[in-house]
């Protein structure tokens, strides 16, 4: 919808809260894609798909997905892809479903659903459901609440949500609600931010948001703000940027939103920016990573920060990558 | 750990369980937050058949080291759940049960409030010591022991005059509203059993759910008189039966409780008569000068407050009173607490107690005695905890509406009626709430009677719960905080709606929509949505597609006579074409005539 924002907005906005050095971001942004070689990039190496996932959806977010060669990309994310239909987190890499959605997000973002066998794709997840309706992540068996959002956000992503059994998929995330409001990652696992993301996250794009109890699960998600502004993950944890987006998504996608801080919680944020280099960590003065960098941003525009795309809460995918998914069915 | 591979090693017999459960031991006291490690312990005590008692001894021993533990006091729950439920020895009665565990945690708050880790737990105990699992019967409409009048397409209530603006008039029918204390499914003529000489057929029974579940907490059916054989001034009885058979269930799997009846009685004067095409000189008003306060209330007049007879009762369940003494034993906790430290959980707690003590079922005459203190209790909490000030605010407003709500004494500065009505109506009202700085709506079990609604000049950011007013005709939002037009998805559900005010609210200026997955949409797949159709008609009135397909899909199922948008970034000169041609029964459009 429509954004109202004038110039003088924009200015107490850069005053009072701080400003968030884009370009610098993009610059940071960039950089990581392209080393390959040094020692981060090689640890990082087997989720490169979720990197990529996280550098391209931020620079979306911030206006600048076009600096980025759009065939190079493609083809490298393609060439990941198995017989099996599922995607590994770099080439030669073994498939699994994290990577899965990754590599069909990063696609949506450069309109290229067209390559998408979703058939393929779609064979693979359905393999992944298990029999009380759980996902695992891969052959290997690991069951996880993760993986049942993944599954339920990709499929709907390709218009197959549909070929799972979703009423069992539904009811097995409820069995891992707990005594407040939240989710952990199996039943009876302990209620953590990123987990409940994924929970919440499915039963919205599942229509099923009603078995949540909106106001427990609300309260517990606005009490990890804590006196910095910034959020954590469970009690007494420390904050982190991360939570920005994991508690936020949940909180906006249950509309309790208003209970938390903004302006606290934009300026924690803001602070977690390395303004010279680009970038963003997961608190202050820490050092900067792409993933955080994400968060930071996707968070910043669930708070609607001046000069950012909006983002789905349930998709992770900017606003207007979900509407042109469902227009051009 | 979390190693699947090493899980199968494990329950193949491979490796010794008790050395694994030294080894967790061991790593846990170590990390005690760990949850992997909480994970694993779960699957190992599983696999040696390690009995919850035994268990729910380490989480005693964690939390005795170490109060500041969140995950022992999850898995404590977890456990406790469990023993609870299947009445284990030792653990039955509850509340014998839940009276140690209020001590247990009592030392975690007391010691350092501003710790986290024994929150959630109290509530947890507050919630399964007031707790009824079993579904029932809130309110309905029309209430028990009502008597309605029908003549011709008025809808008179009791021996004064009271008009069902739209539903009978214009559909013939009169709806009946089921309210439970949660959501159910299984609402069906085979578990709902209504009898009376009206019925020709079974009546249908349609779940109020603004994402399409059939799952829900308002359940409402039509009675259609339109062709009824009556026979005229004689008094029909309608009886509406629940919980004689079972089939009524809550999503946790309780059967509905007691079984109830609701009776209501009909006498129709003068046979239905489709309505005269009305002419209407000039628009709905809804300023002050045009409303009169009713300065007392009479035993006709259609109004309903918490105090009454929701239903007879085959069988009285009996309220606890050990429940009430744990509660006001926590409340005097509570109140000793904070003579010594001034704690937000302190003051939370406190007013979610007295919240708690002023709900339960009770014989006394006033419910509401505690409701200054807890209205005090949230204003000292938004200064005391400004980052939380909305969450404050929204309990605040809840507290409000059940105080106002509770009794006819209660809610009679709020009931008005129009000077000016054609009609001498003694019992014609409308329910005027306006400037309360209401944040959120509650108590709706108590407004189902409600036609005409002046929810204008508070802080509303949405309107859930709206969709049980299924007799509302009028209602005005204006100058609210309504960000989106997903935040009006109930009134999809108001069959009876024609006026609707939104002017002045904010639709237009959130990039971001917080109540997109609370209604229902293709996005969810809880709606269907012709994509490229719609596509044709947005071009061919030079609209954008992606921008406005989300209010084609709110008033597209809406019949309103009267709309009123402006002050909204929205609305410009393109929605108000775009609403003429989605709106056809429209006749003014932000206070203009459009014939």
């Amino acid at each position: 919808m429509v954004t109202v924002c004038n110039v003088s907005f924009m200015a107490m906005f850069t005053f009072k809260m701080g400003e968030l050095v884009t370009d610098k971001h993009v610059k940071y942004i960039l950089s990581v894609e392209k080393r390959k070689d040094d020692f981060e990039s090689v640890v990082m190496e087997h989720l490169r798909m979720n990197g990529a996932y996280w550098g391209l959806t931020a620079l979306d977010l911030m206006g600048k997905l076009d600096v980025v060669d759009v065939n190079e990309v493609v083809s490298w994310v393609m060439s990941c892809q198995h017989d099996s239909g599922g995607f590994g987190g770099n080439v030669g890499h073994d498939p699994h479903i994290l990577y899965t959605l990754s590599a069909v997000q990063v696609l949506a973002l450069f309109d290229k659903m067209d390559l998408i066998d979703a058939d393929k794709v779609t064979n693979y997840i359905v393999g992944l459901q298990n029999e009380d309706g759980s996902f695992s992540g891969d052959m290997w068996g690991e069951v996880d609440t993760r993986f049942s959002y993944i599954a339920i956000c990709c499929l709907s992503i390709i218009h197959r949500l549909d070929k799972i059994n979703v009423e069992k998929a539904v009811k097995y995330i409820i069995s891992c609600k707990n005594m407040d409001g939240g989710f952990g990652c199996t039943p009876g696992g302990e209620s953590h931010a990123g987990q409940i993301f994924c929970c919440v996250g499915a039963l919205a794009l599942t229509g099923s948001l009603d078995l949540v109890n909106k106001d427990l699960l609300g309260w517990w998600l606005c009490e990890r703000q804590v006196k910095s502004g910034g959020l954590n993950g469970r009690p007494e944890k420390l904050p982190d940027v991360c939570y920005s987006w994991w508690v936020l998504s949940s909180l906006i996608m249950i509309d309790r939103v208003h209970w938390i801080s903004r302006e606290k919680l934009i300026k924690f944020i803001l602070d977690c920016q390395d303004k010279e280099k680009g970038g963003i960590s997961d608190r202050p003065d820490d050092a900067v990573d792409v993933f955080h960098t994400y968060f930071g941003v996707a968070g910043l525009s669930l708070l609607e920060y001046p000069g950012l795309k909006p983002i789905d809460p349930a998709y992770a995918l900017p606003v207007d990558v979900v509407n042109r998914i469902f227009f051009k069915k | 750990m979390k190693n699947s591979g090493w899980k199968w090693v494990l329950s193949k017999g491979h490796s010794s369980i008790d050395k694994e459960l030294r080894l967790l031991d061991a790593f846990q006291k170590a990390d005690p937050r760990n949850f992997h490690a909480w994970n694993y312990r779960r699957f190992v005590a599983a696999l040696m058949k390690r009995p919850d008692e035994d268990e729910l001894k380490y989480t005693e021993e964690v939390i005795g080291a170490n109060f500041s533990n969140y995950s022992a006091w999850h898995n404590r729950s977890i456990l406790l759940s469990n023993l609870l439920k299947r009445k284990a020895e030792g653990y039955f009665p509850k509340e014998n049960v839940l009276e140690g565990e209020f001590e247990l945690v009592h030392n975690a708050i007391f010691t350092d409030p501003d710790d986290q880790s024994g929150w959630f737990y109290h509530l947890w105990l507050i919630d399964q010591t007031v707790k009824i699992d079993a579904p029932l019967l809130v309110s309905s409409w029309p209430s028990h022991g009502f008597n309605i009048t029908l003549q011709g397409n008025k809808c008179l209530h009791g021996s004064g005059l009271c008009v069902l603006n739209s539903t009978l008039p214009n559909t013939g029918t009169l709806p009946i509203i089921l309210y439970f204390n949660q959501a159910v499914e299984g609402v069906n003529s085979s578990t709902v059993n209504v009898k009376s000489e009206l019925l020709s057929g079974d009546l249908v029974w349609k779940p109020l759910s603004t994402n399409n579940s059939n799952n829900a907490q308002v359940w409402v059916a039509y009675l259609d008189i339109r062709n009824l054989e009556v026979q005229l001034s004689k008094t029909y009885v309608v009886e509406i039966s629940l919980g004689h058979s079972k089939g009524i269930v809550s999503s946790s799997g309780y059967d509905y409780g007691h079984p109830s009846r609701v009776t209501f009685e009909l006498c129709i004067q003068t046979a239905y008569t489709e309505p005269v095409e009305q002419q209407e000189g000039k628009s709905n008003s809804w300023k002050d000068d045009d409303f009169q306060k009713f300065d007392h209330l009479q035993e006709s007049d259609p109004i309903c407050s918490a105090d009454q007879v929701t239903s007879e009762i085959d069988h009285i369940p009996t309220t606890s009173g050990r429940c009430e003494e744990a509660v006001v034993n926590e409340i005097n906790q509570f109140r000793d607490l904070l003579s010594e430290i001034d704690c937000k959980i302190g003051k939370l707690t406190l007013a979610r107690l007295l919240t708690a003590v002023d709900s339960l079922p009770s014989p006394r005459a006033n419910n509401m005695v505690n409701t200054e203190e807890i209205l005090q209790l949230y204003d000292d909490l938004m200064r005391l905890d400004p980052t939380h000030y909305l969450y404050y605010k929204d309990e605040h407003s809840l507290v409000l509406l059940r105080q106002i709500t509770s009794s006819r004494d209660s809610i009679l500065p709020y009931c008005h009626y129009k000077k000016t009505a054609i009609e001498a109506f003694a019992g014609y009202v409308c329910l005027r709430l306006q400037n309360l700085s209401l944040s959120r709506m509650g108590s709706i079990e108590n407004l189902l009677w409600v036609q005409t609604l002046d929810l204008s000049h508070n802080q509303l950011r949405s309107i859930e719960g709206l969709e049980a007013m299924q007799l509302l005709s009028c209602l005005n939002l204006s100058h609210n905080k309504l960000g989106s037009f997903t935040a009006l998805g109930p009134l999809r559900l108001l069959k009876s709606l024609k006026v609707l005010n939104i002017s002045y609210n904010e639709i237009g200026s959130h990039s971001i929509d917080t109540r997109r997955y609370l209604c229902s949409s293709p996005l969810s797949h809880t709606e269907e949505f012709a994509w490229d159709q719609f596509e044709i008609f947005a071009d061919s009135i030079g609209i954008s597609a992606a921008t406005f397909w989300e209010p084609f899909l709110i008033f597209q199922s809406l019949n309103l006579t009267e709309l009123d948008t402006k002050g909204n970034p929205v609305a410009d000169e393109n929605f108000r074409s775009f609403l003429v041609k989605v709106l056809p029964t429209l006749k003014w459009l932000d206070e203009e005539d459009l014939s």
